[in-house]
Formats: C-alpha cells, sequence, structure tokens
C-alpha cells in the first residue's frame, strides 16, 4: 500500500503538463561568443602583497583575491560571497580598503596590497588584531581578517576627513562616534552579530593610535 | 584549585582568527590541488533528458564532468535513520531532479576560473512536472506528522480549548506568517578531499564530524576507518552545516577519480538551494483569558513547509506547551508538502519562529486587556510543566522579566501606542519571553597530561564560533588544576573521541561534562601520584533520569526598543537588553557574545530575512547578500546581555545548559511589540519592512 | 565567467582604439562589470583596463562649475571640498550607496552606467529582456517589490540602482565622452539614458565604443539641497525610495526654483520636472509638498509587491522639501 506522499507524487506526475525546457541559458548576444578570439592564455602579473613582489602567470579572470588565495597561499582573505556584498574579503590596497573579489589581479599590478597575513609585526599584534581579541569581536572567526583590514582602512578614512551618511553637516571633520564607526563598518557583515563587540574593539583600538 | 570555569578569558583561538592563521576547509593547502565547481538544475521537479557536455571537457584546463551519466556508484539514499545526517548523501545518482538548484554536475578542472566556466557550458535538456512551490496554494498537500524533528508527539491537547474560548472574558485568535530563511553563514560550505592510497581525508565545514564521517563512508562505500573527517575551524554553521551536502560528496568521489585533491565550494547563491533553510510558516494562535488576566485556554497550532525531497517537521508549537499554565491547551503541526529545496534546523528551529507569533500574541492580549504584559506574564507563571506535569529542573524566567524591567527602564514605557515622538521617531518598547530545551546527548572527551603543568583535550567537537576550544581549556585548567596555557584543545578530527558536535545548544554541556568527566578522573589519579606524564583518562556522559523527572530549558527576557520613522515608516532598533537563565555560564564572554548574537539574530527576523519563494518556477529569488538581508553593523545599536548566576544541578554535572540558541527565542517578538508600541502598527508577518507599517501611520 | 584577454590602456586615445576589438569592454572599478561577469550576465571577449587612466582630478570650470574626471572614486568625489561645499546632494547621495570598500573602488563613469540588480537580471535561468531580448519578464508578474513604477513598460520594470545618478540628475549634470562614431561629444545628464520601452537591453544612448571621460556640474543652483534614502537596513541596501532635492526660496516663503530627483522608482534615475514647475511661485509648506509629491508619482504604475513605493515616494518627497525648509 502506498503512502499518501508517494500516491500524490505519482498522480502529480501522471496528470501535470509535461514540457520539455531547454536549460539553454537566457544569455544575451550570441554573436559575441561567435567572433570570440581563440581562449587567451596566462599573463603575467606582478602582484605586490604584505611587501613581497610576487611573479604570477595568471588566467586574466584570476581576481585578486582568488590570486592570493590560490596562487600565493595567502589563505586569511575569505571569500564570503565573491559579489562584494559581504566584505570578507576586504584587503588595504595602496592604504586604501577595497573588496579583493571585486578586482581582476592584473588591474592591480603595481599596487601594494596588505592582507591580514601583513598587519602584524613578527609576533606582535597590530593594535587592532589585539583589540578584537580582547573585546571578543568574532566568533566563528570567517569575517574577522575582512573586519580589522576594513577597520584599520576607516580609521585611517576618520583621520582623511573621509565623510559617511551620519553626518549632519559634511563640513566638520568625522569624529570616530559610535554612530559613525557603524555606518563606516556597514560593508562587513558579521552573521554571528558579533557587532557590538567589533565596535568596540575599533573604538579601543583607535583610541590607542595617535591621531 | 584556580577558579577558571566561567570566567570572562579571551578565546584560545582568538590569535589564529586575528592574524588569519585559523585554517577553515577551504584554506587546505596542498599539493597539485585540483578546482571542482557545481552545475545546478534550473527546473525544480522533473528529470533530466539530456546531458551535452562536449564543449565543458573541450576547455583548457578542464580534468573532468561528472553528471548521473558517469558518476561513481553510491550509497542509496534512505528516507530514516536514527542520525538523519550519518545517512547517505549520494550525488548525481539519478536523472531526476527534486528542486530547484540540486546539483546535475561536477566540473573538476586546472583552476577555479576553468571549472566555473565549464560548469557554466553544460547543456542540459529537462522534462519538467508540475510541481507545488506556494504553501498557500488551495489544493496544497497538507501532512499531520506524528512526531517532529527530535521525536516529540506532533501535537498535544488537555482540556478543550474551544469551550475555553466561547467562555472567556477576553480573547485572542490571531495568525501569523514566517517567511523562509537561510542560514547564510559567512563561510560557504566547502569541502576539499584528498586520497592517500585507499585513505581519505575530507576537510569540511560541518558542525557534525562523527555524522559527517559516517555519512562519507557510507555513501562512498568506504570502510569508516578509511576515512578521516577534519573541521578544526568552521565559519559558522547555525544548523545549516549539520547535514553534508554535495561539496564533500562530490570532492572525495573526484579526488577518488583524478588521484589528486579537490575542493569543492559552494557559491553564495547555491547556498541557498542546495543547503537546507529554515521553512516558511503560517501560526495561528489563539488565547483565552479572565478579565484579571489568568489565561483559562492556550492554543497554537502551525502549518509548515516540508519539502519532497526529504521530510522535516520543525517544532514549532514546542515552546507554547511549557511556557505558560493554562487548564486547557492544544498544539498543533502539520507541513505543507513543496517540490522547494529542502528545510531543516536553523538556530533554535521552533523556538525561533513559534515564540515570534505566541509572544506576540500574548502582547496582543495585554493591550485587550490593557495590562502591563511583564504582569500578564507573571500572572500566567505556572507551578510545573503545565503539559507534562513535573517539576521544572530551574526556571527563573521570572526574574528575567524583573530584572529586565528595572536595568531596561521598563516603568518609562507608555502603553499607548505613539504616545512617545522624539523629533521624526515614533518610540516604542517591547518585551518578550525566551525558553529553549535543554538538551543533553551522549559524549566522550580524552584527556592526557604532557607533563605536570600542561596537559592535551581531545574531542572530535566542534567550534563553530561558540567558544567550545576556551571553555574546554577552562574546564581542564581548573580541574587538573594546571594553568590555562598548558593545555591544548584539539576539535574537529573524526579520530578523536565522538561527542554529538555542535547544534542544538546541546555541545558546550555534552562535550564539557563528559571532559570535566575525563579530568576528575585523571585527577584522582594524579593525586594518587600516577603520572603525570602521559597519563591519560577517558570520560562520558549521557542522559540520564533528569531529562525525565525534569522539566528543563534555558529561560530569557527581551526588552527592546524601537523609532518607527513617522513619515517613511523605517524602522531601526535603538537599544536592546537581554536577561538570561542558561544555567551556570562557562566562560562569561563567549556566553555574552553567544547571547548578543542569537538576539541580533531575532531581530533580523523580525525585520530582514526574508527568502522569497517565485511561485511558478519553485526557486528562490533573492539569493545573495545583496538581496537577502541580514543585518549590518549600522543596524545593530547598543545591545546588552545579561546571564543569571544559576546553577541546575539537573542538566548535568557542570550545572550548564544551551545558550547558542537562547537570544535570538522570543527576541523577535520583543522588537514586532515595540513597533506597535511605538506606532501602533500590528504586523502579523514578517519580516516587519516599512510598506508593513506605512498603512498605520495615516 | 568567460574568457577575456586584458589590456592596460596607456591612455584615452589607446582605450578608444582598443574599444573596436569585438566584444570589448572598459573596465574602470568593476565592481558591477565583474559581479555580473561571474554569473555570466556580461560576456566580454576583451577588457580594456581604464582606471589609470589620467581622468581622476576634479577640476575648478571658469563657470563656477566643476569638472570631474570619470574615473574620480565614488569616495575621492564625496571627499572633496568643493562639492562639499557647493554639492552637498552628491556627498549625501554617494555616502549613502553601497559600503565603503566600494565607494573606494568605483569609479564616477561606472557609477552612471552601472546596471540594474533585479534577481532575475541576475539569474541566468529565467527569462529577462534585458538580458536575452525576447524571453520575457520575469518581474512583471514575478517577485518584484524592489522593482520601478516609474518609466517601466511591459518589456522591463527594472529599477536603475544608483544614488550618485540620482543627485546628478537633480544638478543637471553633463556627460563628455571620447570614442563612438562621433569621436566625442558632451550630453546632458538625463540623455545619457533611455527608458526601457521595447529595447530595455539598450540602458543608455552611448555608442559601443564610446567612453565617458568627464563629468560636468554646472554652477550649483541657488538653495538648499537634501538628499534621503530610505531603505530596509540602516545602510548597504539598495534604496526603495530615494529623494535629491533642492529648494529656493524668497523672501517670502515662496519657491523661487525646486529641483526634484527620485531614487529606486525608475528604469532610470528619475528627474520629477511637472512636479518642480508645479511648485514654482508656490508658498513653501506641506500643502505644496504634498502636492509635488502627488504630482512626481502621478504616472506611477505598481505591480503588486512594490505598491508600497507610490505612497512612500509621496511622503519621502514631502518630507525631504519640508526638511529643506527647517531652521538651519
Amino acid at each position: 500500500m502506498p503512502d499518501k506522499t508517494l500516491l500524490t507524487r505519482r498522480l502529480l506526475g501522471t496528470t501535470a503538463l509535461a514540457s520539455a525546457v531547454a536549460a539553454k541559458h537566457l544569455h544575451a548576444q550570441p554573436q559575441v561568443a561567435a567572433t570570440r578570439p581563440p581562449a587567451p592564455g596566462n599573463i603575467d602579473v606582478d602582484l605586490d602583497v604584505n611587501g613581497h613582489t610576487h611573479k604570477l602567470s595568471l588566467d586574466p579572470r584570476t581576481t585578486l583575491l582568488d590570486a592570493m588565495r590560490d596562487h600565493l597561499g595567502l589563505t586569511g582573505t575569505k571569500k564570503g560571497c565573491d559579489h562584494g556584498q559581504c566584505g570578507a574579503c576586504t584587503v588595504l590596497v595602496n592604504g586604501v580598503r577595497l573588496n579583493s573579489c571585486l578586482s581582476l589581479a592584473a588591474s592591480r599590478e603595481g599596487d601594494k596590497i596588505v592582507t591580514i597575513e601583513g598587519l602584524a609585526e613578527g609576533d606582535k599584534l597590530h593594535p587592532m588584531q589585539a583589540a578584537f581579541v580582547k573585546a571578543d569581536a568574532f566568533q566563528c572567526g570567517f569575517c574577522t581578517p575582512g573586519q580589522i583590514c576594513s577597520a584599520v582602512g576607516m580609521v585611517s578614512e576618520l583621520q582623511r576627513g573621509v565623510p559617511s551618511s551620519v553626518a549632519l553637516d559634511f563640513a566638520s571633520k568625522p569624529t570616530g562616534s559610535v554612530e559613525e564607526v557603524r555606518e563606516r563598518m556597514s560593508g562587513n557583515i558579521c552573521r554571528c552579530a558579533a557587532y557590538p563587540n567589533i565596535v568596540a574593539a575599533i573604538i579601543a583600538a583607535s583610541e590607542g593610535t595617535p591621531t | 584549585m584556580a577558579h577558571v570555569i566561567g570566567e570572562p578569558i579571551d578565546r584560545i583561538d582568538g590569535h589564529a582568527k586575528v592574524t588569519g592563521k585559523a585554517v577553515y576547509a577551504a584554506d587546505a593547502k596542498t599539493q597539485k590541488l585540483a578546482f571542482g565547481a557545481i552545475a545546478t538544475a534550473t527546473i525544480a521537479y522533473g528529470e533530466i533528458t539530456s546531458i551535452d557536455a562536449s564543449e565543458a571537457r573541450r576547455q583548457p584546463g578542464v580534468l573532468m564532468v561528472m553528471t548521473h551519466e558517469n558518476a561513481p556508484e553510491q550509497a542509496p539514499w534512505v528516507p530514516k535513520a536514527e542520525d538523519p545526517f550519518a545517512r547517505p548523501k549520494p550525488q548525481l545518482d539519478s536523472k531526476k531532479i527534486q528542486y530547484f538548484g540540486q546539483p546535475v554536475a561536477l566540473v573538476v578542472a586546472e583552476t577555479f576560473e576553468a571549472a566555473r566556466e565549464a560548469a557554466a557550458l553544460i547543456q542540459i535538456t529537462y522534462l519538467a512536472n508540475k510541481g507545488a512551490f506556494d504553501i498557500e496554494a488551495p489544493d496544497r498537500e497538507i501532512k499531520d506528522p506524528k512526531t517532529d524533528v527530535v521525536g516529540k508527539p506532533a501535537a498535544s491537547k488537555i482540556g478543550d480549548i474551544d469551550t475555553a474560548m466561547r467562555t472567556a472574558a477576553v480573547t485572542v485568535d490571531s495568525t501569523y506568517k514566517t517567511p523562509y530563511q537561510n542560514h547564510n553563514m559567512m563561510e560557504p560550505h566547502a569541502s576539499t578531499a584528498e586520497w592517500t592510497g585507499n585513505m581519505l581525508t575530507v576537510r569540511s565545514a560541518v558542525q557534525l564530524v562523527e555524522s559527517a564521517h559516517q555519512c562519507i563512508a557510507t555513501t562512498l562505500k568506504v570502510p569508516p576507518d578509511q576515512v578521516e573527517v577534519i573541521a578544526e575551524f568552521i565559519g559558522g554553521g547555525f544548523g545549516g552545516k549539520l547535514p553534508v551536502y554535495g561539496d564533500a560528496i562530490l570532492a572525495a568521489l573526484a579526488a577518488r577519480e583524478l588521484k589528486r585533491p579537490v575542493k569543492v565550494v559552494l557559491t553564495r547563491q547555491q547556498m541557498f538551494h542546495v543547503t537546507t533553510h529554515r521553512g516558511a510558516s503560517i501560526q495561528r494562535v489563539r488565547l483565552a483569558a479572565t478579565q484579571d488576566g489568568t489565561l483559562t485556554g492556550i492554543a497554537h497550532e502551525s502549518v509548515a513547509q516540508t519539502a519532497r525531497a526529504d521530510d522535516f517537521v520543525e517544532p514549532i508549537v514546542a515552546p507554547t506547551r511549557s511556557l505558560y499554565a493554562a487548564p486547557n491547551r492544544l498544539t498543533a503541526q502539520q507541513t505543507v508538502v513543496l517540490d522547494l529545496p529542502i528545510p531543516g534546523s536553523m538556530r533554535a528551529p521552533g523556538e525561533a519562529i513559534g515564540l515570534l507569533a505566541l509572544e506576540q500574541a500574548i502582547d496582543e492580549l495585554a493591550v485587550k486587556l490593557d495590562k502591563d504584559p511583564i504582569e500578564l506574564r507573571l500572572k500566567n507563571e505556572p507551578k510545573e510543566d503545565p503539559e507534562k506535569h513535573i517539576p521544572f529542573s530551574t526556571r527563573n524566567l521570572v526574574a528575567c522579566l524583573q530584572q529586565g524591567a528595572e536595568r531596561f527602564g521598563w516603568n518609562k514605557r507608555s502603553a499607548k501606542p505613539g504616545a512617545n515622538k522624539q523629533g521624526q521617531w515614533l518610540v516604542g518598547m517591547g518585551v518578550a519571553a525566551a525558553i529553549r530545551g535543554n538538551i543533553l546527548r551522549k559524549a566522550e572527551a580524552k584527556v592526557t597530561m604532557n607533563s605536570a603543568t600542561s596537559a592535551t583535550v581531545e574531542m572530535d567537537m566542534t567550534d563553530i564560533g561558540t567558544g567550545s576550544y576556551t571553555i574546554f581549556a577552562q574546564i581542564a585548567a581548573e580541574i587538573l588544576d594546571i594553568p590555562l596555557e598548558g593545555v591544548t584543545v584539539k576539535l574537529g578530527h573524526s579520530s578523536y573521541p565522538i561527542t554529538p558536535g555542535s547544534g542544538g545548544s546541546f555541545g558546550a554541556s555534552s562535550c564539557g561534562a563528559a571532559l570535566l568527566d575525563a579530568c576528575k578522573k585523571l585527577k584522582a589519579r594524579l593525586d594518587k601520584h600516577e603520572g603525570p606524564q602521559g597519563l591519560s583518562a577517558m570520560g562520558r556522559v549521557e542522559p540520564g533520569d533528569e531529562y525525565k523527572k525534569f522539566a528543563q530549558f534555558a529561560y530569557g527576557a527581551h526588552f527592546a526598543e524601537v523609532g518607527v520613522d513617522a513619515d517613511t515608516g523605517e524602522v531601526r532598533l535603538r537599544r536592546m537588553l537581554g536577561v538570561f537563565d542558561a544555567g551556570r555560564i562557562l566562560n562569561a564572554k563567549t556566553a555574552r557574545s553567544q547571547m548578543i548574537g542569537g538576539m541580533i539574530w531575532g531581530v533580523s527576523s523580525a525585520l530582514f530575512e526574508n527568502q522569497e519563494v517565485d511561485t511558478r518556477y519553485g526557486s528562490f529569488v533573492n539569493v545573495d547578500l545583496a538581496n537577502y538581508h541580514v543585518p549590518v553593523h549600522a543596524d545593530v545599536p547598543a545591545v546588552e546581555a545579561i546571564a543569571l548566576k544559576v546553577f541546575d544541578e539537573h542538566a548535568n554535572a557542570l550545572g550548564s545548559k544551551g545558550v547558542g540558541e537562547l537570544g535570538i527565542c522570543g527576541a523577535g517578538a520583543a522588537v514586532s511589540n515595540a513597533i506597535y508600541n511605538a506606532c501602533g502598527a500590528r504586523v502579523r508577518e514578517y519580516p516587519i519592512t516599512l510598506d508593513k507599517v506605512l498603512p498605520a501611520l495615516g | 565567467m568567460r574568457a577575456f584577454t586584458y589590456e592596460r590602456a596607456k591612455d584615452v586615445d589607446a582605450a578608444v582604439a582598443a574599444a573596436q576589438n569585438p566584444g570589448a569592454r572598459f573596465i574602470a572599478g568593476g565592481t558591477n562589470l565583474l559581479d555580473l561577469m561571474k554569473v555570466e550576465v556580461e560576456k566580454p571577449a576583451h577588457l580594456i583596463d581604464v582606471s589609470r587612466l589620467p581622468l581622476k582630478d576634479i577640476v575648478d570650470a571658469a563657470d563656477g562649475g566643476l569638472t570631474i574626471g570619470a574615473m574620480v572614486t565614488n569616495t575621492d568625489l564625496a571627499a572633496d571640498k568643493r562639492v562639499i561645499e557647493r554639492y552637498p546632494i552628491l556627498t549625501r547621495a554617494i555616502v549613502n550607496g553601497a559600503s565603503a570598500q566600494l565607494r573606494n573602488q568605483a569609479s564616477t563613469g561606472g557609477n552612471l552606467l552601472q546596471r540594474t540588480r533585479c534577481p532575475y537580471f541576475y539569474d541566468v535561468s529565467k527569462p529577462c529582456n534585458k538580458r536575452a531580448p525576447g524571453s520575457g519578464c520575469s518581474a512583471l508578474q514575478g517577485i518584484n517589490r524592489m522593482n520601478a513604477v516609474l518609466g517601466g513598460s511591459d518589456a522591463c520594470i527594472a529599477v536603475h540602482p544608483s544614488d550618485m545618478a540620482v543627485a546628478m540628475m537633480a544638478l543637471d549634470a553633463r556627460i563628455e565622452t571620447k570614442g563612438g562614431a562621433k569621436g566625442g561629444r558632451t550630453l546632458p545628464i538625463a540623455e545619457l539614458y533611455r527608458l526601457p520601452e521595447r529595447t530595455p537591453e539598450r540602458e543608455t544612448n552611448l555608442e559601443p565604443g564610446e567612453l565617458i571621460t568627464s563629468v560636468i556640474l554646472p554652477p550649483a543652483p541657488p538653495g538648499r539641497q537634501t538628499y534621503r534614502k530610505v531603505r530596509d537596513r540602516a545602510s548597504y541596501a539598495f534604496a526603495l525610495v530615494s529623494v535629491a532635492a533642492i529648494l529656493d526660496i524668497d523672501d517670502e516663503r515662496k519657491v523661487r526654483g525646486a529641483r526634484l530627483a527620485l531614487g529606486g522608482v525608475g528604469t532610470v534615475p528619475w528627474r520629477a520636472r511637472d512636479a518642480e514647475q508645479g511648485m514654482s511661485g508656490a508658498v513653501v509648506g506641506d500643502k505644496t509638498f504634498q502636492a509635488a509629491g502627488e504630482v512626481a508619482v502621478a504616472g506611477a504604475q505598481g505591480h503588486g509587491g512594490n505598491d508600497f513605493k507610490i505612497p512612500l515616494a509621496r511622503r519621502t518627497i514631502a518630507r525631504a522639501f519640508t526638511d529643506l525648509t527647517a531652521k538651519a
């Protein structure tokens, strides 16, 4: 005796309008593909990461994130979404925080990149790293390298007077209030929701940083 | 003996996490690593009629394309097992499509870029059947399960709720809806598999190492002693990494075929369909009360999604059975069978969404009675478990409510909605109770002295961000009377003693109690001057009669203050407090983080999360982190969590209760109640986005 | 992501010349193009990296306006002292968009050309006229809470996602280009964007190979400026409705001049000229501002999930103008 589920399933199978669906993806402009040149080969890319220049031969499609993770063994930087929607891949490029998943490695030739692996001096943690440990500013730790690099970049943006949306008046220099820190760190998602502790860590670390 | 257990010790794995040295499943460094990419089904229900992988195979760097036409033989899936997560999880084993986004092919290539492109080049045709995707469809297929996912009866009945409703002075009869939700832990599901001879090593992002170990071994038809599973660091789980998915199985199969290590990582978009989610629910709550607020009846009935591909009955009404006293009671849960991806456990399965409904209904009753919602709850505090008629192990809900009210300044709240306008903001406060079943599972632990002042702890337990590494070090340091720095904690390896893993908030208590047992045994031998070096002991725990004789729960009270923009209806949390009874706290710092994290999850379920289904296609639509909203920094103001000093002697030898899921329970209802208090919008369909608030603003 | 060849353009002329290659596309910040390439929506055969071109300056124009190089990052534009002083509406719009990381990377030209975030556009298994012309629009009868209520057609209701472009619409910015059939030109921003009508795949009037080199801001109009963005999250979320408003009032508190542009509701960054004209000469206050809101959404069409955007836009418009009349 078939159970109810199986019976219903069979009924659905026989009474439903079965239609063949071509899974051809609905792409634009097939003519572009037709005129596509032969598959291109690798290109040479020199990447300066954490003070070392690495000579790489890469598929041009390789992002900065994948170049570091798959080719340089620098797996501290994480891939959380690969689309600039979570911030886990944040690194410092010429001192400015960026999403490394949305940058081609080739377009970063000539830039100075610093990752989570490059923040500490030997065994001495960067003040931001130490503050994160002390404030329990993480749980699973996966977003943490991105949060820390982002926080370091954010402190420098505050010092440069880059405005944020919480400012009522852009003319005065931003203060680094908790509201400012929360807004400015909003590009770094933490699903464990360590947010209150992350903000506390950043404020503790930046108060220890001469401005 | 130094007092270490409970102290707010910094995480011992903190250094690894802030330096990028913590190795997650996708970080494994190995020679000749090949990269796998999964292609997924673009229909929801039907079968594959043809696969043309020729173009994919021609791509430079492509090493293999695996489909159901050439996948190695695997053990068949089974619908039921004692440990559902240990069941075989065969991949690409048939042409059948059971849900949109189901894996249909694996491409392995020399580079990630080549694998990703080739996966997109596979041409597949399907025969699509008409599936069922709408939980509210008039012709939906409803099932009446006998038991829920944890084996408890799906329904209960005491007295006569209908008569109670008919004869009550005041009643509430409201229906609430909760949407599909996704765990969206930051680390996508990932596995790196490598064969050395006939020995398979899989580094995988899993919460339950032993279940994964058995699942992988059985699926691949390999003896378990030829499989090792490693999960040293996991980038969040929340229940979404209880099962093993295609990443692990496909990586292992491909690595065997190719004789080289293979890594497979799900994309963020794939996670929404390939992995489990929290099913949508429709919940009806009925409350009957006398004019003085005494509940005479309480009923909670839920209908939630299950999948045709695998059954799941979320225990949505479970908290209602124990939270308040009332002589007439009814709980029931049904499921709607849909051809959607498979629902599963997500942080506090049951309570998380059950309390979104129940605790808003209590607030509605308070409004009807013109009674303070805290007083109403105190009035209906049960003396014993109202359905099982057994005593509670410990129950401090009253203290949570009262202390929280005091600290939060609840007396400043005006009961009248819309009474507190501050500039553009309508400000309101809400309260809700938290309850979460406390669970103990069988666990084993091993501890070995390395010297007089150092020891090593071994368990296959995982630390998914909960603080396992740290609390185990604290337990060992205190009992063995050695410095914390002398304790090495080894977790997340299938060769270590078997534990239940991370899930259901049972990890810390179960593993901690097993470790306590091991350490006490070892300490007794050390005191007899055995060892120390190399001396080791095994510890064990399993749930005994205490779980039958006592109703065991953790409790809490949430207080939320929100602002509602009077023009736009935007809702912003302003501050929040949770006061909890989670038994003895094993690390005040990491427990606080867990509770705060849970509370923010509750806020998120109230305000943001909604995985929308397009019922024409049977697929989820907003499948990335730009469109599936979880809170960002700016959404989270001052949130504080406080734990009462409690020791639950009936729970386990440590006196602890689960804390990881407690914070979410009821938190969202405190937010929805605060929204009502702020502006008078009573929104019963979650999430409470501004479009649902606007009509109340006039 | 499909394979492509890559080159870094030496100068603007070289970039424009390289754009003659079949399937060539410019890449600047890459924040939207790479995003779309990863899901196979964009499939360029050749990428011309223009991010290092010397188009990174913001220069004072003789008439009191500003000329913004197309490669100026969103952050640098928002932080420019002259922009903050003369065009605070632009700074406010930019800092309300995306995240700090994305603003650090995204360029001025790229921001103008970003494509819709309609989830059906991103999902290559679904019909979408913008991605695959003629395949149909999944949003019209589907999940459309985020979609447009203004400027849509029965082929497409995808919303334009930019905040910056909305402010630039209010400021009557002009776009300077090089390349294309004409070899370069200047066009008003309103003429950059095309309504979807029957050809939603064509979003702008730029020609193949035409490169935005700068954006010209005319002198700031008199009056106070604001940009109000309404969104689900407090940050890092696309607009449900955004309002760029500029209001100049005389001593009798009558409207001398008003500008109004909307984001989150239109298939293109939306300028509400009828509403502006209707306000002219009216005494400021709830009645005038509510009327402006009514006029601005007079032609709006909801599709179920996005119906709420119509009253929300009305209310937000009234609110933005009210804020502009508040005592400083």
